[in-house]
């Protein structure tokens, strides 16, 4: 096998990919977002609107609609229209958000007056109910840069904490069995159905329906192995099949998912609390709670996979399956183990993104798929600690980087961010460079 | 045993090859390659760090030593399949250094590998025809023109068949390589690297796993290429099997050459002896003692566990 | 009561529906890049996007005739194979795996954003773009053939059109595996290194394969719009999971596979998802509830379950050789 140290040749295709990275984030200089100007059109209930400074219609401010279950974002069109198709009547809370806007210009009334860019609207007689945006000249009270890097450093720590369980687990399947598990993010989904499930359907107390999906995604990850991977593995298939079985699962269970439950989006019971200060940082108790619950989580992973039998049997298995076996090490328990820990934490990852976003939904598990590969693959493919520190390092790199670049970009960045890292260091931060090729 | 087998016809021995005193690094009347300074370093251990070595031309010479010498990793290093830290050496007065594999197996140079790679999938011929160099249909656009290649196929194919023949495989031509015993694959790898009319042959362990029936075929075989005007490097572990087909030894212990000479003088070398016996003989030189892995780690914590 | 007539009928059109000619294309291309040369590319909807995109602002916004437009698609796919080759082909095929699945992400997310909407049109795309393709229409105005196959003029041009391409394709396939560049590919699918001892520059010829199929990919997007508008929604990555479905269906290392596979996937998925959406409506599924909407959906669940089904029992598809793939160990 051929073995290259860093030579010219891997650092033209260090110049190739940062180039091709910088052009795409100057073709991203400006406002932008990647959302539509109308949603959910072909709902009979609409809450629509202008924005216009001046007169002047502008587009790309974005306004997010919310209430009643329900939450949905638009970007205004050339000619300052949105509109918003919601699932039923009564009150809505419309927000426009002023870090749109252009410089110097700030929501204000009809008579120029600095007002509040939050509105409640409520349906009238008609299914229609307009809202609209009056602007003028005016200075936002500007948080300060630092106040500002602060605060998203604790929600990128928080997403990239939530980000991590559902890596580790990714991770610890990799290492033990091989498998790239495109159907992770529905795992993560999972958990924040059940909740769903369990606590608006069933009306559970929310700490029982908590821990009750929880439970149920370990056993679900239970059942993925024992029905599915298991007899795969003892089939002798290769490792590439196996991915694509994981694609084929990770479809048919998305859209079991929107088959059950909707494509709306709804959101969990406490999703809504006041946020409170603390010096520069706004959160909210949800978000306290959610981050205190992610590091006792990960700390729990940790002590299992350092202190504990089966956590060291564990690592050893996914360090070198063989030479584990070989040691005595009972290699199908350990997997089996490896996917119900693996099925809870994504599940309990789910429950925190559902919080986090807020909202859940049938592809709410997707759409952080490819973030949790960067994760991994940052971190180091196989190296559970590895994935913990990618995903905080994903985390934070999303949310900071929204202080240069536009809000919708930030995902982007994380993938760009794992090209880069697969060019420069393809075994990860922690990773052996064995596993590479 | 393996090391029992000789060859059909006692071979003869090119001899007086060297010039000057027989030393490691000796010059060589005609050498083929000549390397100077060669080093690599894994992970704070040197696994390759030869002064100055040279491989007679139109002989057989044989690398042997002890495990984690450093002999697999200096073929990689001399056929590009692998970077050295430090070091050049020339080929037929060319320079190779930094020359990547595929490159120098066009200038001449081709290898075979200690796990076979005959290409499974494909047919034994295919194999076979692989092998050929300068085939203008595996340019895309000529490919597409089947006139423009269709003359020099036949040629690779019959010259294909001729090898094959050689090799007692044949029949098998158009069965797919999975279906060949191990040592058949062999004898194709071998078969298949002939095809380029290479001027040096380098086989990595070409007797690893192969049963003693053929052992002697391949030995004949290896004979044959030196009859043709070729010069031949491999590694090999056993110095019993070395003795009869080899004209020049050159024995690494520890990434260096320790010893280089005629078989039967090399045997009787104290230093060779020394690298085989000493006092390093049970340490595994091709690893970092220093470089611990995650799964000895925690495996040795679950028995510190059982021992609690 | 169901109609079945009807829905074989509907079935029946998409045998040769553009649609299907556009994904056999695709498929075909990503023969090429997995089923021979063993790249695992999941970006294969972002080649097909560059070709919609490529052809529609070019002829939109630069106002370029057919040719035109074209060679621009195919121009932009070289250039986006080259960006996604350079830096990964070295690497291993899990890895270039996401790669090409960022890339395409990546791409899709470009073609949404509202900054280009003056070129893109964002999310809701791109349309009047077919004007110039019209017009070099031969077949007078007029319907042409019968039963569920009636069309006009414009639909038979796009026919026409289509499974020419895809038969030429086919053809320029064939001709390249069975040469010896063919064996190169397929030996280095196998094992990169024996062929380089072999003196052969592999990099180069897995990124001429990367090329390749990914001009296949771009010109089958090329012909998936021109029937219907350009919409970025299209080209997410559950567009590539369609295409890997149709390519083990027919025969992952097989040049017939990617369009029988293609032919037999669409007329299947019209029948399967004509007779739910009709037995729902008369009330066949009311013992689990299904609404209409649900039973739009069940397609989906269905493609999902295949793909896991063929890999696991027929890896080689309908007509691939089971010697003869390397992914299956």
């Amino acid at each position: 096998m051929e073995v290259t140290g860093l030579s010219d040749k891997r650092w033209l295709r260090v110049l190739v990919a940062l180039f091709a990275t910088l052009l795409i984030a100057l073709t991203f200089s400006g406002g932008l977002s990647a959302s539509a100007d109308s949603i959910n059109e072909d709902s009979e209930w609409q809450i629509k609107g202008n924005v216009k400074n001046d007169g002047v219609p502008l587009d790309g401010v974005l306004i997010t609609v919310s209430g009643n279950g329900f939450s949905g974002e638009v970007a205004t069109d050339a000619e300052g229209k949105w509109a918003v198709g919601v699932p039923e009547g009564g009150k809505y809370t419309v927000t426009l958000d002023e870090s749109t806007l252009p410089e110097g210009v700030i929501v204000t009334d009809k008579e120029g007056n600095v007002i509040e860019p939050t509105r409640d609207v409520e349906f009238g007689a008609t299914k229609t109910a307009l809202s609209n945006y009056f602007l003028g000249v005016g200075v936002r009270e500007v948080t300060s840069f630092t106040d500002q890097l602060v605060q998203r450093l604790f929600t990128g720590l928080s997403f990239g904490l939530l980000l991590a369980l559902a890596s580790v687990g990714l991770s610890l399947i990799f290492g033990t069995t091989g498998l790239n598990n495109f159907a992770h993010a529905e795992m993560v989904t999972f958990g924040a159905l059940a909740t769903l499930t369990l606590a608006v359907d069933m009306a559970w107390p929310l700490w029982a329906a908590l821990i009750g999906a929880v439970i149920l995604s370990g056993v679900f990850g239970f059942a993925l192995d024992a029905g599915l991977w298991k007899p795969l593995r003892k089939k002798g298939v290769g490792l590439i099949p196996m991915m694509i079985v994981s694609i084929g699962l990770s479809l048919a269970l998305r859209y079991l998912y929107q088959y059950l439950y909707g494509g709306s989006t709804r959101q969990l019971p406490g999703a809504d609390g006041a946020e409170l200060k603390f010096g520069a940082i706004s959160l909210s108790p949800v978000d306290i709670l959610s981050m205190a619950i992610s590091i006792v989580a990960v700390l729990g992973v940790g002590f299992f996979l350092t202190r504990t039998r089966l956590g060291k049997a564990t690592r050893a298995v996914s360090d070198n399956v063989s030479l584990a076996a070989a040691s005595g090490i009972d290699v199908d328990r350990v997997i089996r183990i490896v996917w119900v820990i693996g099925g809870a934490l994504a599940g309990l990852s789910g429950i925190l993104f559902a919080f986090y976003r807020p909202g859940v939904s049938w592809d709410m598990g997707f759409g952080i798929l490819l973030l949790i590969f960067a994760a991994v693959t940052l971190g180091g493919l196989g190296t559970a600690f590895g994935a913990v520190v990618g995903s905080i390092i994903v985390g934070l790199f999303i949310e900071i980087s929204t202080l240069w670049i536009p809000s919708d970009m930030k995902y982007v960045g994380a993938l760009v961010i794992l090209i880069l890292v697969l060019l420069v260091r393809p075994q990860g931060i922690l990773g052996r460079k064995e596993r590479i090729g | 045993m393996s090391s029992d087998a000789k060859p059909k016809v006692a071979p003869v021995k090119t001899v007086d090859m060297h010039v000057g005193e027989i030393v490691p690094g000796v010059a060589k009347k005609d050498p083929i390659i000549v390397a100077d300074n060669v080093t690599r370093t894994f992970g704070g251990l040197k696994a390759v760090d030869v002064a100055h070595v040279e491989i007679p031309r139109n002989a057989i010479t044989a690398l042997i030593g002890p495990n984690g010498a450093g002999k697999t990793t200096f073929f990689n290093l001399l056929t590009g399949f692998d970077k050295p830290d430090t070091g050049k050496w020339t080929f037929m007065g060319k320079s190779l250094a930094g020359i990547p594999s595929f490159r120098v197996a066009r200038l001449g140079q081709v290898r075979t590998f200690q796990l076979t790679k005959s290409l499974n999938l494909l047919s034994v011929l295919d194999n076979m025809k692989l092998g050929a160099k300068g085939q203008k249909g595996e340019n895309i656009f000529v490919a597409l023109l089947p006139w423009l290649w269709r003359k020099q196929e036949e040629d690779i194919e019959a010259k294909a068949m001729e090898l094959l023949a050689r090799f007692k495989l044949d029949t098998k031509s158009e069965d797919y390589a999975a279906s060949l015993s191990g040592g058949q694959r062999k004898l194709l790898e071998m078969a298949r690297a002939l095809m380029s009319d290479p001027t040096l042959v380098m086989l990595d362990e070409p007797m690893a796993g192969v049963n003693p029936a053929l052992t002697q075929s391949l030995l004949d075989h290896i004979l044959d290429l030196k009859t043709q005007g070729m010069t031949v490097l491999f590694v090999e572990h056993d110095m019993q099997m070395v003795r009869h087909i080899a004209d020049w030894v050159i024995v690494m212990a520890e990434g260096k050459i320790v010893a280089e000479g005629p078989p039967d003088e090399v045997m009787a070398n104290q230093a060779v002896i020394d690298a085989y016996l000493g006092s390093h003989h049970d340490q595994d030189l091709g690893e970092d003692p220093n470089d611990e892995k995650e799964h000895v780690n925690a495996i040795k914590e679950l028995l510190n566990d059982d021992d609690k | 009561m169901v109609d079945f007539w009807q829905i074989i009928q509907n079935a029946g059109v998409e045998l040769i529906s553009p649609t299907t000619a556009a994904y056999a294309l695709a498929a075909l291309g990503l023969a090429i890049h997995f089923g021979f040369t063993g790249l695992v590319n999941f970006g294969q909807a972002g080649f097909m996007a560059i070709g919609a995109y490529g052809y529609g602002i070019s002829t939109l916004t630069f106002g370029f005739p057919v040719w035109g437009a074209v060679l621009v698609g195919i121009g932009a796919s070289v250039v986006f194979a080259l960006i996604l080759g350079v830096p990964t082909l070295r690497l291993r095929a899990d890895y270039l795996s996401i790669v090409t699945i960022a890339a395409s992400e990546i791409l899709r997310l470009i073609f949404t954003t509202n900054t280009l909407e003056a070129v893109t049109g964002s999310a809701d795309g791109l349309s009047g773009y077919k004007g110039g393709f019209a017009a070099l229409n031969p077949f007078p105005e007029g319907t042409y053939g019968f039963g569920p196959w009636e069309m006009n003029a414009y639909d038979l041009w796009v026919r026409v059109v289509a499974w020419t391409i895809v038969i030429l394709a086919c053809l320029l396939a064939w001709q390249l595996i069975r040469s010896p560049w063919g064996r190169v590919i397929k030996g280095i699918r196998e094992d990169e290194d024996a062929v380089r001892a072999l003196g052969k520059n592999v990099y180069f010829y897995k990124m001429q394969s990367l090329i390749l199929g990914g001009v296949f990919g771009t010109i089958a997007g090329m012909i998936f719009i021109l029937p219907r508008a350009i919409v970025p929604a299209n080209y997410a990555t559950t567009l590539t999971f369609f295409i890997y479905t149709i390519l083990l269906l027919g025969g992952a290392a097989t040049i017939l596979g990617p369009v029988v596979g293609s032919i037999i996937f669409w007329v299947l998925l019209s029948a399967v998802s004509g007779f739910v959406a009709r037995a729902q409506a008369v009330g066949w599924f009311d013992f689990i509830g299904m609404s209409s909407v649900q039973a739009g959906q069940t397609r989906f669940i269905i493609v999902g379950i295949v793909l896991m089904l063929l890999v696991i029992f027929r890896p080689q598809g309908i007509f691939g050789n089971k010697k003869e793939l390397a992914f299956v160990k």
